[in-house]
């Protein structure tokens, strides 16, 4: 029998409830609020009174209205057809909702019981299966979508019987598995799993060890992220975070993408609602929004679906990862999730830590970004979720408890600069205090030495420290004046802004430059790491300025040009004949 | 506002803070108003028979043996045509000597747009004003703030770009506005000859700061009626938005609740975004359009209220004095309009960014100079002229008394480079410096 209980207290979106039976800590549970049905999740309890968040809004609750549990925890449905749809926080589909205002106590089915899949069997009747191992396959769209043996299925099975080839839906039996005492189980195309609890399944975990291609050379050449790897991109606000990770989610070299709009702005979801079904894969020729899932809970929808919204998008990418599959998790923002704990914490009166957040933030973080990861599933396949989440430090201090959380856990950092952002000098990634732990890896190194060429990451670091020197050259120049220092440090700073202007920076907004792919970042590289080897000899520092100058303007133009293109190699020749005039 | 004559009346408070009171009731629900010793209160929390209300109009001289009536309802506002040219008060009745409002009663503080239903603002909303025009363009649907010290007329400014842009509706909503800024903003809307598409929603200093926390959703229902119901295209100006934040925070202190920064509630940005948010473009063809005020501190923009407005907005305007010309410009390093992508080169001239970019990056250059100049270092030839570039753009273009056609903006910008450089010092896409360098 169902526990049930009353409603005996409300403050904003946490209700306390008087309970007649046992529950459990994370139990969804529905409160009758005149017949409309308000979801909410039990987040304390304390004898026969328990706290619970509501995903709703409260107004016009009563003490007095009745409860009932749930007797499990949020759950996501998880199988074909969670691509191209629009989720928001609690996996309701915002598509198929009706109206144009969203109606509380309104949730739509995550998939559509209707659609018939094409089927193909993977397992036969007699193999011995445990859980996530592949029993059939359906296209969904382009994506051979695995069905697998539920998550939640604990000790081995044997397949007893299995459909052949044809069209289901997601809620006919495809399977029948008897465990070891012989019982059987049937099995359909779609399952449950909840949201807090991470998805299994998988022989190993090892450390990352190849790159995820995301086409910014700020990234990809200065600071890679593995695939399967974590990152985060904290900055201020109108630094670009959301432009960085629209281009990485357009341009990443992944089979799935998973976008959680977190607590950010409607406007920026449009974009992608509207962009992601024109917008074309340049690896596979096919829609963005073919691979795309996006989670979508913006600022102005309750508070508590907020903080389940990165949940929901993090478990359906592990389900992919299940498949053998890379998926790229993108949360904007993780802040503001990180507030909606704070906003609960605080309504129950929690002693706070600092800046009034709750004092488990820095391990709820942590444990958040350890389910990414690349994986060697059972049948020796690999599968991986890599995570980019962006922070938004109040007031654009880094030292504040969400980016120091983040830092601990998160192996890239992207830092976004004011300066640099002030300057129009997108992306704005520092390129001093921005970091990939990546690099240091002897498996990445490996990696890159044969996926690249020999040696590569020290051509990376060499870069680096222009940069690094070029910032002392410059500050130097700025305290002694422009004729107090030595030609060197001029040419020194002017080295450093040739890497900027042509490698670091990189125009989101103009077609070719938007999207390099690492040839080309590779081929630049080497040009730009040239130039900057040669001993220049200048008389005059002006004469400096206007040289490299003019190089910086030659090869922006061909950056702007197709790669090899007639007018790239003119560029090109153009900038040789420069330097070697020069030389 | 009228009670329902079944309602129980109580006579008894059992705590008086500043903002709230506290009885015991049965039968209330959450968000419902009340009025409290003939004040209108609101039900912010319940403990059992405990409910405490927030009092708008503040405590002061609240007997513990005052009347409280529950009115069954959270706050209201009528909608009708009729609204069109009316100055309200923040509980929706009339401050011009006018009639009643008659309409359709609607909740306050409604439900969020599902966004799946809103469409891509993709309209100019064009001001004149070269610093915004040009640097910073506006598009409808979008929710922008001015963030500026006290002491700049940041009121001007957007009593001038409503009453340019070409909408449907103008809906002011004043919050701790001084007398004087609302005498301003009624002047300048009559003399406009603007009144039939102005609503006005005031509350001014001389009235209780509690009140303002209804302004913006009485304003912002007030702006669904005619984006929703009429397919008008509105726009919403809130002045001044730090004040309304100051007012969450007098509730949430006197709720005992934990501050987070700068002593304000946890809670400040959900509360701005269930505001901001409001703003959109709606599939069919109405749209809410949001400019509000924040004033800061000495520019401090990392205090909280601003810090998360700019989470929240799409971009921010500062305004500044520039001191090499004596005039109010529109600061172009640091403010941001996020939806200009939209409509630049798109509804605008192909050349627009470049010229934009180029234009903002030379005056940072100009900046630099001036750094070198003041720390007594020689400046190059090129820094002078940036200069002297910096003293035009600032006074043609950026400066807030400007108001001309973009394509003007954009040719003064080509004229300024070509008076002041050569081509190569600017890195100008080839093909457009062939096309509007001779021009």
């Amino acid at each position: 029998m169902k526990t049930t209980g009353k409603v005996t207290g409300i403050v904003s979106n946490l209700v306390t409830v008087e309970v007649d039976g046992p529950v459990a800590q994370n139990e969804l549970c529905f409160i009758d609020l005149d017949g409309v049905r308000l979801m909410a999740e039990v987040i304390k309890v304390n004898g026969n009174n328990a706290s619970v968040q509501v995903y709703e809004s409260t107004r016009g609750l009563k003490v007095g209205c009745n409860v009932e549990f749930e007797g499990k925890m949020l759950e996501v449905t998880l199988g074909p057809g969670l691509l191209s749809s629009n989720y928001d926080g609690l996996q309701d589909n915002l598509a198929t909702m009706q109206e144009v205002f969203l109606k509380r106590g309104e949730y739509t089915p995550a998939l559509d019981s209707a659609k018939k899949w094409e089927f193909t069997p993977i397992a036969k009747p007699g193999d011995k299966v445990i859980a996530a191992d592949w029993l059939g396959e359906v296209k969904e769209s382009w994506l051979p979508h695995k069905i697998m043996v539920p998550f939640s299925f604990k000790g081995n099975y044997t397949v007893k019987e299995i459909v052949p080839e044809g069209s289901y839906t997601v809620e006919d039996t495809i399977a029948v598995l008897s465990d070891a005492k012989g019982n059987d189980v049937k099995v359909t195309m779609q399952q449950k799993w909840p949201v807090k609890v991470a998805i299994g399944g998988f022989k190993e975990k090892p450390r990352p060890y190849r790159i995820m291609e995301t086409g910014v050379r700020a990234i990809d050449t200065f600071n890679p992220i593995a695939e399967g790897g974590t990152g985060f991109i904290p900055g201020p606000f109108g630094c670009g975070k959301t432009v960085i990770q629209h281009a990485i989610a357009k341009q990443a070299e992944a089979d799935v993408i998973i976008m959680a709009a977190c607590g950010e702005r409607a406007n920026e979801v449009v974009e992608i609602f509207k962009e992601f079904p024109e917008l074309i894969d340049s690896r596979t020729g096919r829609k963005l929004i073919e691979r795309t899932t996006i989670i979508c809970n913006t600022s102005n929808m309750p508070v508590a679906a907020r903080e389940a919204s990165v949940y929901t998008a993090m478990t359906i990418g592990e389900y992919y990862r299940a498949m053998g599959l890379k998926v790229l998790l993108l949360a904007d923002s993780t802040s503001r999730w990180a507030q909606a704990l704070r906003e609960m914490s605080n309504r129950m009166e929690e002693l706070p830590g600092a800046d009034a957040f709750p004092v488990d933030l820095s391990s709820i973080i942590s444990n958040f970004y350890s389910r990414a990861g690349i994986v060697v599933l059972n049948n020796g396949q690999t599968g991986s979720v890599t995570f980019l989440g962006t922070v938004s430090p109040a007031g654009g201090n880094l030292k504040e408890p969400v980016t120091e959380s983040t830092k601990k856990c998160a192996r890239c950092f992207y830092a976004l600069s004011q300066n640099r952002a002030d300057s129009k000098r997108y992306p704005a990634i520092d390129p001093i205090d921005s970091y990939s732990k990546y690099l240091e890896y002897p498996e990445m190194e490996e990696f890159f030495d044969s996926k690249m060429e020999k040696g590569w990451v020290e051509k990376v670091l060499k870069a680096k420290n222009i940069t690094l020197r070029g910032k002392e050259a410059y500050d130097q120049i700025n305290i002694l004046g422009d004729d107090g220092v030595p030609m060197e440090y001029h040419l020194r700073y002017w080295k450093s802004e040739l890497v900027d202007f042509i490698l670091l920076q990189q125009d989101a907004f103009d077609n070719i430059d938007c999207q390099t792919p690492l040839d080309r970042q590779q081929y630049m590289l080497d040009l730009v790491l040239d130039i900057c080897s040669r001993d220049f000899k200048f008389e005059r520092f002006e004469k400096c300025v206007s040289f490299f100058k003019n190089l910086i303007n030659i090869m922006r133009q061909m950056n702007f040009s197709q790669f090899h293109s007639e007018q790239f190699n003119k560029y090109q020749q153009q900038l040789l004949n420069t330097v070697d005039n020069v030389l | 506002m009228s009670s329902n004559v079944f309602q129980r009346i109580y006579t008894k408070l059992e705590a008086i803070t500043k903002a709230t009171v506290t009885l015991r009731a049965t039968g209330v629900s959450n968000d419902e108003l009340a009025m409290v010793a003939g004040r209108l209160a609101q039900v912010v929390k319940i403990k059992k028979d405990l409910v405490t209300l927030q009092v708008f109009a503040g405590t002061e001289g609240i007997p513990t043996n005052a009347q409280v009536e529950f009115f069954g309802e959270p706050p209201a506002l009528n909608v009708g045509e009729q609204l069109s040219g009316r100055f309200l008060n923040a509980y929706g009745e009339p401050i011009d000597g006018g009639p009643k409002i008659e309409g359709e009663r609607r909740y306050i503080g409604g439900p969020s747009v599902n966004p799946y239903k809103r469409q891509q603002p993709s309209e100019l909303i064009p001001t004149g004003i070269a610093g915004i025009d040009l640097n910073n363009t506006l598009v409808s649907g979008q929710k922008i703030p001015f963030f500026a010290d006290p002491d700049q007329p940041y009121n001007q400014v957007m009593a001038d770009v409503a009453l340019r842009a070409d909408v449907d509706k103008i809906i002011l909503g004043g919050m701790g506005l001084s007398n004087d800024d609302y005498l301003y903003f009624r002047q300048k809307f009559e003399d406009a000859g603007a009144l039939d598409k102005i609503i006005c929603f005031i509350n001014t200093t001389e009235q209780p700061p509690v009140e303002r926390l209804l302004i913006p959703d009485m304003a912002l229902t007030a702006a669904e009626y005619f984006a929703v119901d009429k397919n008008e295209k509105v726009l919403v100006l809130l002045t001044d938005m730090t004040l309304y934040a100051d007012a969450l925070s007098i509730v949430s202190n006197r709720m005992d609740q934990i501050p987070s920064k700068d002593s304000m509630p946890g809670s400040l940005y959900s509360d701005l975004a269930k505001i901001y948010e409001k703003a959109v473009q709606l599939p069919t063809g109405g749209s809410i359009t949001i400019i509000a005020v924040t004033t800061l501190n000495d520019g401090d923009i990392t205090h909280a209220i601003p810090d998360n407005t700019g989470y929240i907005t799409e971009g921010q305007l500062y305004l500044r004095k520039d001191t090499d010309t004596g005039k109010i410009i529109v600061d172009p390093f640091r403010s941001l309009s996020r939806l200009k992508q939209l409509v630049i080169n798109k509804k605008t001239r192909e050349d627009h960014s470049q010229v934009m970019n180029t234009g903002v990056r030379l005056f940072a250059d100009a900046a630099n100079a001036k750094t070198k100049l003041e720390n007594g270092f020689d400046l190059s030839d090129y820094d002078l002229r940036c200069l002297d570039y910096a003293k035009e753009y600032s006074n043609r273009l950026l400066s807030i008394d400007v108001n001309i056609k973009i394509d003007e903006m954009l040719d003064t910008g080509w004229a300024l480079f070509k008076k002041y450089f050569k081509p190569e010092e600017l890195g100008i896409k080839q093909s457009l410096v062939d096309k509007y360098w001779n021009r």
